[in-house]
């Protein structure tokens, strides 16, 4: 490692750090804001003034604010979220068996989403204004303006009511749900090392879609980013020498213009990533599968304010250090920044 | 005239106009009571007297698509109206003045760009209570960061200019310098980047009402119409439908009008 990469990282963690702290501030706040009152919530409208006094102490909510957020850190760093009122298990517990599911979706969606968006914005680049082109624009453009919610709906209507090609909604149809054992989370590799047969295709089944429509939704910032860092590329010295010299279009793009947009790539996959845990929280909603979303959903309904701080501070704790691993990765791989 | 230069600037432009007329006549407009019972005509496919079908409680799904406006549009509206000084006022406070102030005013601004927008308003709409304000409140409070940057960036080339130092010599110093000189010359990009934002707003905002966290029923709003369509949608695809279509426009308006605005101001576009 140079003393750049040193000084790079110097700089950047206490930076990630302070993100989190403030992060950790802003559910804090939330939580003090809040109608709801863990006291009452936990004895009822009707027990005693003086029952009421003593689970305050107990729960620590007459302490001053600043203990109680001495106290709220303390906790959360040691990764004591508190016990969910609704599941009544510890939410730490929670979400460590909810999280696999959102984790799998997103992945794959990542996965198909920066293949296929990349692929497009190369095409794109290497045929400006052709057929291509104007698919990827079109796509860039859709990606970014359907409710996906609502585009899982249709999907589950077309796909799945009328033409029955894939699985409904539910990780995994009736029979399978209650004979797979769900160790890992991930439901395809459970479904895999299950003994039941078909298990893997019928989780399978009920993955493709919202996979799809995942990806749909990277599809659309990959695409456009990419193909904007690329257009940009084409016009400087160096592609034009390039070509002087006797290269190839094909042959200036991939391996001369490419590896000058990773950067932009890489921040753009980091970016799709953390908002495809996002959006996840909408699909699995729509779609009925267990995850954070779903998780976070049900405890906005039950007021179960354990549960929607825990888990909105796991997405936002995953979203800010993608964020700010990718700077600190584009920082160090990319000697034009230094 | 201009606009026409631009095919997606004006499309996105004509849109948007026809939904804030929608918005702002919808009370003319509608056909029928929007909140009307009629269970006898319940979940009826399109028709003659019900243009766009009827919903499970038998209610003019064209009345309510054109009353479910008025929440959406109105939220974009106070969204934008809030997101935008903020954003601007931090940015070019912090790129005209320089040193401490720079430093924590974009630090603050790194710090909250970095956070999930859509998670952080479910949780604060969850937690405070639902509601359009509150919605709104929300999505301003994740969304300044953009134009912070921007402005910024606006700003540190304007302290340079000439003309700045112009202004200055003048007399012209303090908030009526920032307001006057430097304040327009931020807002051409500040404005593509709102209505690039308006489409993520309204996708934000039909999020939350479809979780049942916006406005409260039975005022009609589009993303809330999507979750009442969703328990019927097998058999009576047309109630989710509409709503989610009338959605996809306007945010694609939103898209097509920022992609518009960035061509006609880039002087590389023929």
């Amino acid at each position: 490692m140079s003393w750049n990469a040193v000084r790079v990282l110097i700089r950047g963690i206490p930076m990630l750090i302070a993100t989190l702290i403030t992060l950790t501030l802003v559910t804090f706040t939330l939580s003090s804001l809040s109608p709801i009152d863990p006291a009452l919530q936990l004895i009822g409208d009707h027990a005693s003034t003086s029952t009421y006094v003593q689970v305050r102490h107990e729960l620590g909510l007459d302490a001053s604010w600043p203990r109680r957020l001495g106290r709220y850190l303390a906790a959360v760093v040691q990764g004591d979220l508190g016990v969910s009122r609704s599941t009544g298990q510890p939410v730490r517990d929670d979400l460590a068996r909810v999280f696999p599911a959102t984790v799998e979706l997103a992945t794959l969606a990542l996965i198909m989403g920066g293949i296929g968006g990349i692929g497009l914005a190369l095409l794109s680049a290497r045929y400006p204004r052709g057929f291509i082109d104007g698919l990827a624009r079109i796509i860039s453009l859709a990606g970014n303006s359907i409710p996906v919610f609502w585009l899982g709906l249709i999907a589950l209507f077309v796909f799945y009511a009328r033409l029955h090609w894939v699985g409904g909604t539910g990780r995994l149809s009736d029979a399978f749900e209650y004979t797979v054992e769900m160790r890992s989370g991930f439901v395809l590799f459970d479904a895999w090392r299950s003994p039941m047969r078909g298990a893997l295709g019928d989780a399978a089944a009920h993955l493709i879609l919202p996979v799809l429509i995942l990806t749909s939704y990277a599809l659309g910032n990959i695409t456009r980013l990419t193909r904007a860092a690329l257009l940009g590329e084409a016009e400087k010295e160096y592609v034009m020498l390039a070509r002087a010299k006797g290269a190839g279009r094909t042959r200036v793009l991939l391996r001369h213009m490419a590896p000058n947009v990773r950067g932009v790539t890489l921040t753009v996959l980091a970016l799709t990533y953390a908002n495809l845990l996002e959006g996840a929280v909408l699909i699995e909603t729509v779609f009925a599968r267990p995850g954070i979303g779903r998780y976070l959903t049900t405890a906005l309904f039950g007021a179960d304010m354990p549960a929607i701080l825990g888990a909105t501070l796991l997405i936002g704790a995953c979203f800010v250090i993608i964020n700010g691993l990718t700077d600190l990765a584009v920082r160090l791989s990319d000697p034009r920044i230094q | 005239m201009r606009i026409p230069r631009s095919v997606s600037a004006f499309f996105g432009a004509a849109v948007l106009t026809l939904a804030a007329v929608m918005a702002i006549g919808a009370p003319w407009l509608a056909p029928q009571d929007p909140i009307r019972q009629d269970i006898g005509n319940r979940l009826q496919p399109p028709s003659r007297s019900h243009l766009l079908g009827t919903d499970s409680l038998g209610r003019d799904l064209l009345s309510r698509l054109i009353c479910g406006s008025r929440p959406t549009l109105g939220l974009v509206a106070l969204v934008a109206t809030l997101m935008l000084p903020i954003g601007l006022a931090i940015g070019i406070v912090a790129g005209f003045f320089g040193g401490w102030i720079e430093r924590w005013l974009m630090g603050l601004t790194n710090v909250v760009m970095a956070f999930p927008q859509l998670v952080l308003a479910l949780a604060f709409v969850g937690l405070i209570g639902p509601g359009l304000i509150n919605a709104a409140l929300a999505l301003v409070l994740t969304g300044w960061p953009a134009y912070a940057r921007l402005a910024r960036a606006e700003t540190l080339v304007l302290r340079r200019t000439d003309y700045i130092a112009a202004a200055e010599m003048q007399g012209i110093t303090g908030w009526r310098l920032l307001w006057g000189h430097v304040l327009p010359s931020c807002v051409p990009s500040a404005r593509i980047r709102l209505a690039l934002d308006m489409a993520g707003v309204i996708l934000a905002a039909a999020a939350l009402g479809f979780l049942g966290l916006g406005i409260r029923p039975p005022t009609p709003e589009w993303g809330m119409m999507i979750a009442e369509g969703s328990r019927v949608v097998f058999d009576q695809w047309w109630v989710a439908a509409f709503p989610g279509t009338a959605i996809f426009l306007v945010s694609l308006a939103c898209n097509a009008l920022a992609d518009g605005l960035r061509d006609l101001g880039d002087p590389r576009h023929e």
